[in-house]
């Protein structure tokens, strides 16, 4: 069945575009460039997305994502639902069936034995995996016969494409990381650095942290692909780097991650050898507002606690008068360009799962002003700054360093003078701000500062999980050593009530009615979550490079086997 | 030395050197650039106050070309150029004078100390071996993180990031500065004249002021020549990393580096700031020249 | 000098034992943590497994006396087992990257060769610019050419390397399509074509370093050079009659290379620290571009062995430059 529509496939591509015609391993090498080097290729021990796209193109899933956000087949025969019996009717277990004469690229057979495997892998408390969620819930995984899984869950899960399902979560060989469960995971530095896998291409050299270089599966499901002999990933250098390399000089095929200013994309891609492609997943640039108060002169542990609520940002008025003064196009005519688009939403995508909200798009400069008059805050003194009880209206505006964002805040900070607000700057290193160190004032956990800047997605079109950030039970604390996700310290009832249901209701159509209340409601309800650019991802490839498909669910490089060289 | 009218005359030794350093074509020229660097980046920003633009207004003139409205032409936001390089130019240069300053006087007393006195040697050379080896962004890092808030709450954030950073390139460049003036001083502290000052008991401190400070002047210059231009790009990349100064205060080596995206569309972006840069350096090193040569006596005065 | 090179030997020992702490402690203090890199969708709880997996949450003192007992005892042993094939360090744990989960040994291992190529050869042709120029232009003090040498060299270290190298790569990249922007590091030279490509390849980051090697070199030798040739001695060499080249290449650069050659021993440690910006900016994997990833990815292990061997190397060549100096100028005694 799969070799015949191959066949019917190749056969209409020769008649079609001769150029896409290509048995395995006829048009050379491929050369790609990621701004960050690779520095492993197991995804189970970085969770960093350069590694992850590159290990896709050797390891893979039993079933993959589209750019459309839909589950596509990859080393099972189709995609388990409840008509066809995989999914049992309590949602408590799905089956997936292997496709018959899979074989790793050392020629062994992969059975379902290596997915069980790779379920304990992952799950070893002394591992670290980077990807236990997705093997979250599981109580059991099993080998039903050589070619089938079962995978048991605790109890209904409205969402079981987690385990196996995006280059996230790809199986590996039992035979090769056997010995590397638990605490010798690490240790294992061959089998880290050039897995044994099922993908179009499998490892032939691994040099730490600069290249990978690959070469064609020679067992590979689809004896036509993939057409490259060869493929290079080498990694360093910045972002215009890389994608001057592909768009300018044409040394490279394919750069990712090319995220540079409109008018540098404008006359990179005049230069005519390549072009700008870009894929919308739900990666959202936003302010988050603090609700808590992080004045220097409360004692340390009470700091941006819930302890003490905002003295400004408290009130809803203030907090939308902010959102209202920004004009989220100049925003991104200046940072983006056709990498991004105005929006309103924390989940912007995939269509049926956002919400309908667009009462920001427009600036209501004069809406703002009123809402502060309304507040009570008032320009009493004339220094151009407004003040409530004798306090002024300041604000500390804080993000990573990164031209663009230090170009938002500039523009921002104009609109808020104007609004009457006095805004202080600062930019933190992103290693810092990221990194969560308790022990650090500047990580965007402690917060503290009176509003931040930074962008955060959801991995999946399923938003559940994204969703749980805002529960009060995730707020970053002393307690939690502050770690958690729930940023502003958001903390209702209702949302939490709400977001419970949505955990347990299975219908799709209902789960996405429930995920677009709870956008709301840290959206344009509450004015917690200021969303200002949905941003795409931006790759550059090259003319020469045919096939190319760019995706935001799934790795970029998910369908790495199709590519050809255009003659 | 021959000339003795200069020693009789009653201004002393530093008219002396002044007049020696005005015949000094290269030096003079140094002198009159970065004075007028020093006093345009000093005023500028009071004779020259850009037209206040709203955002709409500003993004709608952003990257020009330079104009009779905008001399330098305006940046990706539609700020005008002059203005933010005048702003800029004020802390550049007082980072570049101030870190440069301390890390020569730094790294002469240290490098003068440990070259004379010969017990001192082992222990300030060692010293210098470990601020040599230690890794500077982890300990920049480290000095921002612990100190950053402290200072700010004592005299506000500008001004706290402003003594954080001159104290922190200062205190991490002073160590070529020592090394040199070390050596230089070996071999000094050997030669006949310093030997005969000893020999007729002079005590070490003005052996040090009279004989040796003197000598070691040019390889010091040379050092502060590159202090200089070293300070004014350490800002920079401290900027770069989030350490240096808020990221609404421009400074030329921010400039430089935020015009580099930009470089291949509008190079003027990065011709400016690196004009400026470059001037700098180039004037110090020249005052620098003119001051060895009008401190040399057997030059002076011939 | 056998004795005070000894001594200084021994010395070290304490000295780098302190620095190794000192160098421990900063890195450890310094904000971020390894989990920086990981995406925000990982959440919390996994993080922290993730951290513990790492040993990264064993108090510091702990982690400072195992990366000891693995520097001083496990790798070398490693290196032993080996040369002889024989067992001492068999089940025992190398200094493994958190970033890469790969040993920092094999890490360094690999990227020591490009390193040593691109920004060694760098530094030799900058010594090799930068000497010449010095001299002429000290010779003829205020020339045609001094002026410009001066302006070269002021251009050279004003202009930082993220500048130059990328204005390097738009004009003989982009523009010309001489060179490539990228440094192959699986190209293996086997005959001429590969010959010529690692050249070309080598061109523009060797261009980039050389230029800001000579500027600096240049300007110290073109200082002494000034400062020996109104030296008595020099005055007198030439009232015996001795021609010029004699004077100026046998007496003033003699003296004049004594404080050149310290300069340049001192920037040694450099090569092998590799050159940061620029070895990240053409893709070159040198140990400067593994030291900045490992900074940015806060891999504590890689840092601190990195750190720790360029401190070793500093020390080194601090006392080579000491040596050097009795050797030059007879005058210097060391004991």
């Amino acid at each position: 069945m799969k070799f015949k529509t191959a066949l019917l496939g190749a056969a209409a591509a020769f008649v079609l575009a001769p150029a896409a015609y290509a048995e395995r391993g006829t048009d050379g090498e491929v050369k790609l460039t990621f701004p960050q080097a690779v520095s492993i290729m197991n995804p189970y021990l970085s969770g960093g997305t350069k590694d992850i796209y590159a290990s896709s193109m050797v390891l893979e899933p039993l079933a993959g994502l589209t750019p459309e956000g839909v589950l596509v087949p990859k080393l099972v025969t189709e995609i388990p639902t409840k008509e066809n019996g995989g999914i049992s009717e309590d949602m408590t277990s799905i089956t997936w069936k292997l496709l018959p004469d899979l074989k790793w690229s050392d020629g062994t057979a992969v059975t379902a034995d290596d997915a069980v495997f790779t379920w304990q892998y992952c799950t070893d408390p002394a591992g670290g995996c980077s990807q236990a969620t997705k093997y979250e819930g599981i109580t059991s995984v099993e080998a039903v016969d050589a070619s089938t899984i079962k995978v048991t869950f605790s109890g209904p899960k409205a969402n079981p494409y987690t385990a196996f399902v995006s280059a996230l979560a790809p199986i590996l060989q039992k035979k090769q990381f056997e010995a590397c469960l638990g605490a010798a995971a690490p240790t294992c530095t061959d089998a880290n650095n050039m897995p044994v896998g099922t993908g179009p291409f499998m490892v032939t050299g691994f040099t730490v942290n600069d290249t990978v270089s690959m070469a064609a599966n020679p067992n590979y499901r689809d004896p036509a692909k993939p057409a490259f002999a060869t493929a290079v990933i080498k990694g360093g250098g910045d972002a215009e780097g890389s994608a001057r390399v592909v768009m300018e000089t044409g040394e490279f095929d394919y750069a990712w991650n090319t995220q540079i200013p409109p008018d540098t994309q404008a006359s990179m891609t005049a230069a005519g050898k390549g072009q700008f492609v870009v894929a919308f997943g739900t990666l959202v640039e936003r302010i988050e507002m603090n609700t808590t108060d992080p004045s220097p002169d409360l004692p340390e542990g009470e700091r941006s606690t819930a302890k003490h609520p905002h003295p400004i940002l408290s009130d809803i008025k203030v907090r939308t008068a902010l959102s209202k003064a920004i004009d989220r196009s100049i925003l991104v005519e200046v940072g983006y360009g056709a990498g991004g688009k105005p929006t309103c939403n924390v989940i912007p995508g995939p269509a049926d799962w956002a919400s309908a909200n667009d009462g920001c798009l427009t600036q209501d400069m004069e809406g703002a002003k009123a809402l502060l008059d309304e507040a009570g805050w008032t320009d009493t003194d004339g220094d151009g700054i407004r003040d409530k009880d004798g306090k002024p209206l300041n604000i500390l505006y804080q993000t990573t360093v990164n031209p663009i964002r230090q170009d938002f805040q500039a523009l921002i900070k104009d609109w808020w003078t104007e609004l009457g607000v006095n805004v202080e700057l600062k930019a933190i290193d992103p290693g810092v701000f990221f990194g969560g160190d308790p022990g650090s004032p500047d990580t965007f956990q402690k917060f503290y500062a009176d509003v931040e800047m930074y962008a955060n997605n959801s991995e999946s079109p399923d938003p559940e999980s994204y969703l749980g950030q805002y529960q009060c039970k995730n707020a970053p604390r002393p307690e939690t050593q502050w770690q958690g996700e729930n940023i502003n310290r958001f903390c209702t009832p209702e949302y939490d009530a709400l977001y419970a249901t949505l955990a347990t209701t299975t219908d799709i159509a209902a789960r996405q009615d429930i995920a677009k209340k709870l956008n709301d409601m840290v959206t344009k309800d509450s004015m917690i979550v200021v969303p200002l650019v949905h941003r795409g991802t931006l790759s550059a490839h090259s003319n020469a490079l045919g096939g190319v498909q760019i995706n935001a669910w799934d790795s970029e490089l998910w369908n790495v086997a199709d590519w050809f060289r255009v003659k | 030395m021959t000339d003795t009218s200069a020693a009789s005359k009653p201004s002393g030794p530093l008219r002396d050197v002044w007049v020696q350093f005005r015949s000094h074509k290269g030096a003079m020229f140094g002198l009159i650039t970065l004075s007028i660097l020093i006093v345009a980046v000093m005023i500028g920003p009071y004779l020259w106050v850009p037209e206040k633009l709203s955002v709409a207004q500003a993004i709608k003139l952003k990257n020009q070309g330079p104009s009779f409205r905008f001399p330098l032409g305006t940046d990706q936001l539609g700020r005008d150029m002059l203005a933010r390089m005048l702003l800029a130019g004020r802390i550049s240069l007082a980072v570049g004078l101030v870190a440069m300053g301390i890390a020569i006087v730094f790294g002469t007393l240290i490098g003068v100390l440990a070259g004379y006195f010969r017990r001192l040697d082992g222990p300030l050379m060692r010293l210098t071996d470990m601020f040599l080896a230690l890794p500077l962004i982890p300990l920049l890092l480290v000095m921002v993180m612990l100190f950053r808030d402290r200072i700010a709450g004592i005299i506000g954030p500008e001004l706290g990031a402003f003594t954080l950073i001159v104290f922190a390139i200062g205190i991490t460049s002073w160590m070529a500065t020592a090394r040199i003036v070390r050596g230089e001083v070996l071999t000094l502290k050997e030669r006949e004249y310093v030997l005969a000052a000893r020999s007729i008991g002079a005590r070490p401190n003005r052996i040090i002021l009279r004989h040796i400070l003197p000598n070691v002047i040019s390889p010091v210059m040379v050092a502060a020549t590159l202090g200089v231009a070293e300070a004014i790009i350490t800002e920079s990349v401290l900027s770069f990393l989030g350490l240096g100064f808020p990221p609404d205060f421009p400074t030329w080596g921010r400039l430089l580096y935020d015009g580099l995206q930009y470089m291949q569309v509008y190079p003027e972006r990065v011709v400016w700031p690196g004009l400026a840069i470059s001037l700098t350096v180039l004037s110090v090193n020249y005052i620098g020249d003119g001051l060895r040569d009008a401190l040399d006596p057997r030059i002076r005065g011939r | 000098m056998l004795t005070f090179t000894l001594r200084r030997l021994l010395l070290a020992i304490p000295i780098l034992l302190v620095i190794s702490l000192v160098i421990f402690l900063l890195v450890d203090l310094a904000p971020g943590s390894p989990m920086s890199e990981i995406p925000l969708t990982v959440p919390p709880d996994v993080r922290q497994r993730m951290i513990e997996a790492l040993g990264a949450d064993q108090p510091v003192f702990v982690r400072y006396l195992l990366w000891l007992k693995q520097f001083f005892w496990v790798e070398p042993m490693t290196l032993v087992d080996g040369w002889f094939g024989t067992t001492f360090a068999a089940g025992e744990q190398r200094i493994l990257s958190w970033q890469s989960r790969s040993p920092v040994f094999t890490i360094i291992g690999q990227r020591i060769p490009q390193t040593l190529t691109v920004v060694g050869t760098a530094y030799l042709v900058g010594i090799l610019i930068a000497v010449p120029i010095g001299i002429y232009s000290a010779y003829r003090q205020y020339s045609v050419f001094d002026q410009a040498g001066t302006l070269f060299a002021m251009i050279g270290f004003s202009v930082p390397t993220f500048f130059s190298g990328t204005l390097f790569i738009i004009i003989f990249a982009v523009w010309l399509g001489w060179f490539p922007t990228k440094y192959d590091t699986t190209l293996v030279v086997t005959d001429w074509d590969s010959f010529v490509q690692r050249i070309r390849q080598m061109a523009l980051p060797v261009m980039t370093l050389g230029l800001a090697n000579a500027a600096a070199i240049s300007r110290y030798m073109r200082s002494s050079m000034l400062d020996n040739m109104a030296m008595d001695y020099v005055r007198t060499a030439r009232a015996k009659g001795m021609s010029e080249r004699v004077v100026v290449l046998r007496h003033v650069l003699r003296n004049s290379l004594i404080p050149v050659v310290t300069v340049i021993a001192l920037g040694i440690p450099s090569i092998f620290g590799g050159a940061i910006i620029t070895e990240n900016l053409f893709g070159v994997n040198g140990i400067g571009a593994a030291l900045i990833g490992a900074i940015h990815a806060n891999d504590i292990p890689m840092v601190q062995t990195l750190a720790f061997i360029f401190a070793v190397l500093i020390v080194l060549f601090n006392l080579i430059a000491d040596i050097i100096y009795g050797l030059l100028d007879p005058r210097i005694r060391y004991d």
